[in-house]
């Protein structure tokens, strides 16, 4: 028998349900997550997607390498102080709805590294919604995060969700003064240039809709 | 290879002044870029002039973490280092301690480090063949690779108890001996292994695609790859018949038989070659360890230094005496500093130890070899197409947790 | 083993006795304390004379706050051909780290020296680049010293 047959035969035309219901049915049902594998911990995430332990079952059909296409960010491995901005950066980038992961030992606490380099926890930077301990953790343990973030998000409202805006993702930086030039040669050619007006585009640039926005 | 747009046929460069040079900024977030890893990329249209690395994004400290733990416990930190090769971290850590010390191993612990750091070299290059032919396009190997990885994992766990994180040496031998039917699993393994290689040789070796861009990609000669320090099998492509296994031999290496693959061809394809050849011959040294099996203690005589069976330690005195201080307290290494250089699957991982006489050491430096390796990508890509940049970095086989430590 | 490895140090001192301060031997290796001004003129020796063509690691150490010299840096050199290993090691003190750099030798040592600088503050004289390499650029302080603190000085937190 079908799915349709059951369907036609059990239901009617018309169904009410509660929206919630739906749209979190349809956000948990597909969680596309964002390549944040930092150490280790990206390796065990690797494996959980692979056919052995596969993650694709559970909705994560594709890791999606930009930002603005995820919706979760399992932050996998241990953050360095040179990182954090970075990880900051590209939880602002990410698109309303999103949740975070912090997989592994290093990401929850800092983990066996307890000094200068490392943050003490990835909830130091962004707000995290599932912790999975271990170092690292099993590929089971990473399935089991995610059922449970599914089963938060069933439980969330769509009224939670409404729009923030956040000035930091949407600075625009000179070119020229990436980390890597700074204080060198190649900082002071492009300042001249930029001061000639000889350069291309800034290094990010605000897309139309978030130009759109008003406030 | 010459890729300037001036010698692409038909193509006239009108006006030199219209070209115009981009900066852009590769990782440190990236799918291709093997970890945190961040690329300043200097463009000309797809023309890469200059790549400059930027790391660090990873940096942990590990080195200092060291100073403040005793010897015994710095081994949990190594197998965070390299994390493809963890065994391959403690044993270097180890063996530098061991050599401070002076210890002499007892044979059936060498053996099985061989076993457990083949086991080990093979793993890592299949992470290292699916990652590879995942940036360059072929998805289905990734797949396959770590199949045949997630067997060897489970044979590590069965000796250690974790899958990527082992610590499976120790000063002096070993943690545990082997779990009772390892062998029989480890043959089951090696059963089906040569049938996987041949599946990756199919679908990678002889595909055109493949062939097309990984040759006369990222050519470094051979005094160029002595002069930036690349070892292992960076250096092996270039035609350098160099490995430490045969020339500085530890742990036994001396008495198994194998060969090491050397190519001519100084590219991608080269190193890809290299490292396929590699894990044939890594298959014959398990296989040779296998045989070589013998029931013997796996720890040295040092009961200073090495903890006692727990049954020992149930029913002496001395020996749970021994177990409180060596935990407790750790043991003291006289002073003195050692270098220690084994050959990792990425290269020679040495361990500079120096030791002021107290039970924590006063130096420890891991000199990884994707470091070094990682060094050498400004010369290996100037000149080529972005796209080849991200073949360059597959071959080169770098973990940013040994670079950034 | 050690036999051959004096028989390159013969030849050091044969090159130029004053290359040589003091030579310890230990666990089958032999080191050489080189005065830092002729640290360059050693290496080349051994490299274009004596077939030391590899550098295999070149890093620090810090002795300590107050012994003096505080810092070491030690030469790790190999040879592709003959396989045999020499440290060379130049001691340095607080007030003047500056030693000359080995980059125009062995290309490697560029990175190599960028992380002596960065964690230790060992100014290498000559190097084409010396700028930090693993710690973020804006940070104070070298970690690797022994008076840095474990944990830092202060916690980083966004919130």
């Amino acid at each position: 028998m079908g799915l349709e047959n059951t369907l036609f035969e059990s239901l009617p035309d018309v169904v009410t349900v509660k929206l919630d219901a739906v749209v979190n049915w349809a956000r948990k049902s597909s969680l596309w997550p964002a390549t944040f594998g930092l150490a280790c911990c990206a390796i065990e995430m690797m494996n959980t997607v692979s056919a052995r332990n596969d993650l694709s079952r559970f909705g994560a059909e594709t890791f999606r390498a930009s930002p603005r296409q995820a919706d979760v960010m399992i932050v996998s491995g241990r953050v360095s102080r040179k990182m954090a901005p970075v990880l900051r950066r590209i939880y602002d980038q990410m698109p309303e709805p999103k949740w975070v992961i912090s997989m592994g030992a290093c990401a929850t606490s800092g983990g066996v590294f307890d000094n200068y380099a490392i943050v003490q926890g990835v909830d130091k930077i962004v707000p995290v919604d599932i912790y999975v301990p271990g170092c690292p953790p099993r590929p089971e343990m990473l399935v089991h995060a995610i059922t449970m973030l599914q089963d938060k998000i069933m439980k969330e409202s769509v009224k939670d969700r409404r729009d923030t805006f956040e000035p930091e993702s949407r600075v625009s930086i000179v070119p020229g003064t990436l980390p890597v030039t700074e204080g060198t040669a190649l900082e002071k050619e492009t300042e001249i240039e930029v001061a000639q007006h000889q350069v291309s585009r800034p290094y990010t640039i605000p897309s139309r809709h978030e130009k759109r926005r008003s406030s | 290879m010459s890729t300037a747009v001036e010698n692409i046929p038909g193509v006239e460069v009108l006006d030199e002044s219209l070209e115009s040079q981009m900066t852009l900024s590769m990782g440190p977030q990236h799918p291709s870029t093997h970890g945190v890893l961040r690329l300043d990329l200097r463009l000309d249209g797809e023309l890469v002039i200059k790549a400059i690395p930027d790391i660090g994004y990873l940096h942990t400290g590990m080195e200092k973490l060291f100073e403040y733990k005793k010897y015994q416990q710095g081994i949990v930190i190594t197998d965070r280092m390299d994390y493809l090769n963890p065994l391959g971290n403690n044993l270097a850590y180890v063996m530098a301690a061991e050599k401070l010390l002076d210890l002499e191993i007892p044979e059936r612990a060498q053996v099985i480090r061989v076993l457990m750091c083949e086991l080990q070299r093979i793993a890592s290059h299949m992470v290292w063949l699916g990652t590879h032919a995942l940036d360059i396009g072929a998805m289905s190997v990734f797949f396959y690779c770590f199949r045949q990885r997630e067997k060897i994992l489970n044979l590590i766990e069965a000796a250690s108890g974790g899958r990527m994180t082992p610590s499976y040496f120790r000063i002096g031998g070993l943690m545990m001996d082997l779990p009772a039917g390892f062998e029989r699993r480890c043959n089951q393994f090696m059963a089906d292994f040569p049938e996987a290689m041949n599946t990756f040789e199919t679908l990678v070796t002889g595909n055109t695609i493949w062939q097309s861009r990984t040759m006369g990609i990222g050519v470094i000669s051979a005094e160029d790859a002595i002069d930036w320090g690349l070892t292992g099998p960076c250096l092996r492509g270039s035609g350098v018949d160099l490995d430490l296994r045969r020339d500085n031999p530890y742990t036994g290496y001396e008495t198994y038989d194998f060969e090491i693959p050397v190519e001519q061809d100084c590219d991608v394809w080269a190193r890809f070659r290299v490292r396929m050849r590699e894990c044939y011959e890594s298959y014959k040294i398990v296989r040779q360890a296998l045989d070589r099996l013998r029931p013997g203690p796996i720890k040295a005589d040092a009961p200073k230094v090495v903890l006692p069976d727990r049954d020992d330690m149930r029913k002496h005195m001395d020996s749970l005496i021994h177990h409180f201080l060596i935990v407790a307290e750790g043991f003291n290494i006289p002073p003195g500093e050692v270098y220690m250089p084994i050959e990792a699957s990425k290269g020679e991982l040495g361990v500079y130890m120096k030791s002021n006489g107290g039970p924590k050491p006063d130096r420890v430096h891991f000199r990884g070899p994707s470091f070094v390796n990682l060094s050498a990508l400004p010369v290996m890509s100037e000149g080529e197409m972005v796209a080849d940049v991200v073949a360059i970095i597959g071959s080169l086989d770098i973990v940013l947790g040994e670079i950034d430590r | 083993m050690t036999e051959q490895l004096r028989e390159f140090v013969d030849k050091l001192k044969g090159g130029n006795p004053n290359w040589i301060m003091e030579v310890v031997e230990g666990h089958g290796e032999v080191t050489v304390v080189t005065p830092r001004e002729s640290i360059a003129e050693a290496c080349a020796f051994l490299k274009n004379e004596q077939g030391f063509d590899m550098l295999a690691d070149l890093c620090g150490a810090d002795r300590g706050p107050e012994e003096d010299p505080r810092f070491e840096v030690n030469y790790h050199l190999f040879s592709t051909k003959h396989h045999k290993r020499l440290r060379l090691k130049v001691l340095l003190s607080e007030d003047d780290p500056h030693v000359e750099t080995v980059t125009t030798l062995w290309r490697t040592a560029d990175w190599h020296e960028r992380e002596t600088y960065d964690m230790f503050g060992v100014i290498f004289d000559g190097h084409p680049d010396l700028r930090r390499i693993l710690l973020p650029s804006d940070f104070d302080g070298h970690a690797l010293r022994k008076d840095y603190p474990l944990r830092g000085y202060e916690p980083y937190s966004m919130n």
